[in-house]
């Protein structure tokens, strides 16, 4: 009889399994961040025809996911061992999928979680793609499940089938719309993405080949034993790989290709998130993967200083408010990576602190170009000006992040290019802080000249002049509030910067010794 | 489920048309071999969605976008939608009940005609797997299928993922 299938029991037999870790509720909120959004994608791919049914899911599960992070940060920073640990399929960690919330995991998800909600109410009051096409929400989703992924998985697989996700999400958002442009540097995004994963599918062959194991805490106490030459070849692949991601020097060549020509809310959340997750892969492996004389402290510093010249330089030379801040995330990317190469605790910790602000300061500068480009009906800064008086508010909510993410005293940037420049002084790295410094007043340059095209002077072009009449275009309200909860964000990272770098510093000290981190990962289920 | 498309042009092939009545309903049976086969045999939800794609093709082979289109009384993004919905679901239901994510059972039951058949919650993740595939492929074709024939007047420029089509 089929009557027979008893699901009932079925449950019984899953809530024995569960009651053996008796690590409380909170593991449960580890792999939330990755199903509902998935969840939540299903739903608003069949409610394809109505906008606003896809509007409601969208937000509600971004919004669930935010506080369920903010809960997850809270109780593994309460926690003596710091670390939330989930055995997906309830197989035990070397067999099943570990997925695992650290210090590091959780301020990423919180940060990433607090930026997708924002720049999802901010495509919503564009009106733009996200009302065009019905692929918007699920495709955005999904991106948002991959990021999340990206940082709770305990497995470098895993990781590979995040980044995919990400990817495979980050084709279609990057298109949407189909102009001439975007098809052309999609192309060029496609084919660079398809050959980072098959430089990172070939490593893990490779990884797998010699040590019999993909779970990063299994990881953690086999590489050490391999010879010395391995793990440097293991380690160098492996920041190939992300560095394509994250846009380090020599690898940088198509992010201020692609980004560009994306929807206004598409590039903000690309610049904030999808280059973090690559430095985050970067933190990740070379910390916990790889004992001190496999690290490549020295290659990284050198990278790093490329990495933030280039950036500005290339900033500096552009005309296109989206190329000059695309451009500039590569800068920026170098002094995340500056203070991994430390390897200190001060450089560890100001690299999470200046990921944490890079990305809060960096979405809020793209939102805010996306509400000039509406404005003014032009993102090329020889054809607007001008706007401090006919939008004030725009030269505000510019203002704020372009100061910070300069270093200007009081706000979020200072903090973090003071605790990286201290770190770096601290072990008397002094080329590097030269460059990082000099850098900064390139930095101040490029913002200026933001300021001085958009903002200060007047519109030369009288065919464009023309449609900048006072009143003419309105910038939609919800774009306005959500960018200004992004700037209120950057300026929180700021007044409670005291018990932010204390977080990030504990994250650091968690990154330090992974010894805690593999004894949860491996001995959760035991 | 008639195969009987719309005129599609003087290009369309009696022999390839016959075999396909026969071919389509027994692809489709494999598939759904390969998808409940798939748990301990070379099988499962993907091979299983590829095949029936397979199937869906050959429809296309024969009668066009057309074709393809009557072939599932759904809307394509309503296969893919609940194809997605059942697989990530089964990660989800798990947690409710109070085990792990993506955490599977299983029963051994005793049916009339097939004996003693073990059933494990992990189909319900391949019948999603399953939708999904069969939901991409019928997608792929309406938003690419359109230059094979005239068998729909042309449509304005779509988005290369093909949901746009659905919305409009």
């Amino acid at each position: 009889m089929i009557g027979a299938v008893d699901f009932a029991t079925w449950g019984g037999h899953l809530a024995a399994d569960a009651l053996a870790p008796d690590r409380g509720s909170i593991d449960v909120l580890v792999p939330f961040s990755v199903i509902v959004p998935l969840v939540a994608a299903a739903v608003s791919v069949i409610a394809a025809r109505n906008r606003i049914a896809q509007r409601v899911i969208g937000l509600g599960a971004l919004l669930a996911v935010l506080v369920a992070n903010v809960v997850l940060l809270v109780r593994v920073d309460d926690m003596a061992e710091g670390i939330a640990v989930s055995q997906a399929g309830g197989w035990a960690a070397p067999l099943g999928i570990s997925l695992v919330v650290d210090r590091l995991a959780a301020i990423m998800l919180v940060v990433s979680s607090l930026m997708l909600v924002s720049v999802l109410v901010f495509a919503i009051g564009q009106q733009a793609e996200e009302r065009r096409f019905a692929a918007f929400h699920p495709v955005y989703l999904v991106l948002a499940a991959g990021v999340s992924a990206s940082f709770i998985t305990g497995d470098l697989f895993n990781l590979f089938v995040a980044f995919e996700m990400m990817l495979v999400a980050s084709y279609v958002l990057l298109t949407l719309g189909g102009r001439p442009g975007q098809v052309r540097s999609g192309m060029s995004y496609v084919v660079i993405s398809l050959i980072a994963s098959t430089f990172f599918i070939t490593a893990l062959a490779l990884v797998y080949s010699a040590t019999g194991t993909v779970n990063m805490a299994e990881l953690s106490e086999r590489i050490p034993q391999l010879p010395s030459g391995v793990q440097t070849g293991f380690s160098l692949l492996l920041i190939i790989v992300f560095g394509i991601k994250a846009g380090l020097f020599p690898l940088f060549f198509w992010l201020p290709d692609s980004y560009p020509t994306a929807p206004n809310a598409v590039t903000a959340i690309f610049a904030g998130l999808l280059t973090k997750v690559g430095v985050y892969a970067i933190i990740r492996t070379q910390l916990l993967l790889f004992p001190d004389d496999a690290r490549q402290g020295t290659l990284l510093l050198v990278v790093a200083a490329l990495t933030m010249i280039t950036g500005v330089l290339g900033a500096i030379a552009q005309d296109d408010l989206q190329r000059i801040l695309s451009f500039h995330i590569i800068s920026h990317i170098g002094y995340m990576i500056f203070g991994l190469a430390l390897f200190t605790l001060a450089g560890i910790a100001g690299a999470i602190f200046y990921i944490v602000h890079h990305i809060v300061v960096k979405t809020a500068l793209f939102l805010v170009a996306g509400m000039i480009e509406r404005k003014a009906g032009s993102d090329r800064l020889s054809r607007i000006g001008g706007m401090v008086r006919s939008a004030p508010m725009i030269a505000v909510l510019f203002a704020f992040p372009a100061l910070s993410i300069v270093g200007i005293p009081p706000f979020s940037g200072f903090v973090a290019k003071f605790a990286l420049v201290d770190a770096g002084i601290s072990v008397e790295q002094w080329p590097i802080v030269a460059v990082a410094l000099a850098v900064s007043l390139l930095t101040m340059y490029v913002m200026g000249r933001i300021w001085a095209g958009a903002f200060w002077g007047t519109c030369e072009d009288a065919a464009v002049s023309d449609r900048l009449r006072p009143g003419q275009t309105r910038v939609p309200l919800l774009m306005t509030l959500s960018t200004a909860v992004v700037v209120a964000a950057s300026i929180a990272l700021v007044v409670f910067a005291g018990p932010m770098y204390d977080l990030a510093e504990r994250a650091a000290v968690d990154l330090l010794v992974p010894q805690n981190y593999v004894q949860q990962v491996l001995g959760a289920t035991k | 489920m008639s195969t009987q498309a719309p005129t599609s042009g003087p290009q369309r092939l009696v022999i390839l048309d016959q075999s396909i009545k026969v071919l389509y309903q027994s692809i489709l049976v494999l598939s759904l071999y390969f998808l409940f086969a798939g748990h301990n045999l070379p099988g499962g939800g993907f091979v299983g969605g590829l095949t029936a794609g397979a199937a869906v093709s050959l429809r296309y082979v024969s009668g066009g976008a057309m074709a393809v289109r009557t072939a599932f009384r759904l809307p394509s993004h309503i296969v893919l939608g609940l194809g997605l919905l059942v697989s990530a679901g089964t990660a989800l239901i798990p947690v409710v009940l109070g085990g792990a994510v993506l955490e599977h059972g299983d029963r051994e039951v005793g049916l009339p005609i097939f004996g003693d058949v073990k059933f494990v919650s992990a189909l319900a993740f391949d019948i999603g797997v399953y939708l999904v595939v069969v939901g991409l492929v019928l997608m792929a074709f309406a938003a690419f299928g359109d230059d094979l024939g005239p068998i729909e007047s042309t449509a304005p420029p779509e988005p290369p993922d093909g949901t746009g089509r659905e919305a409009s």
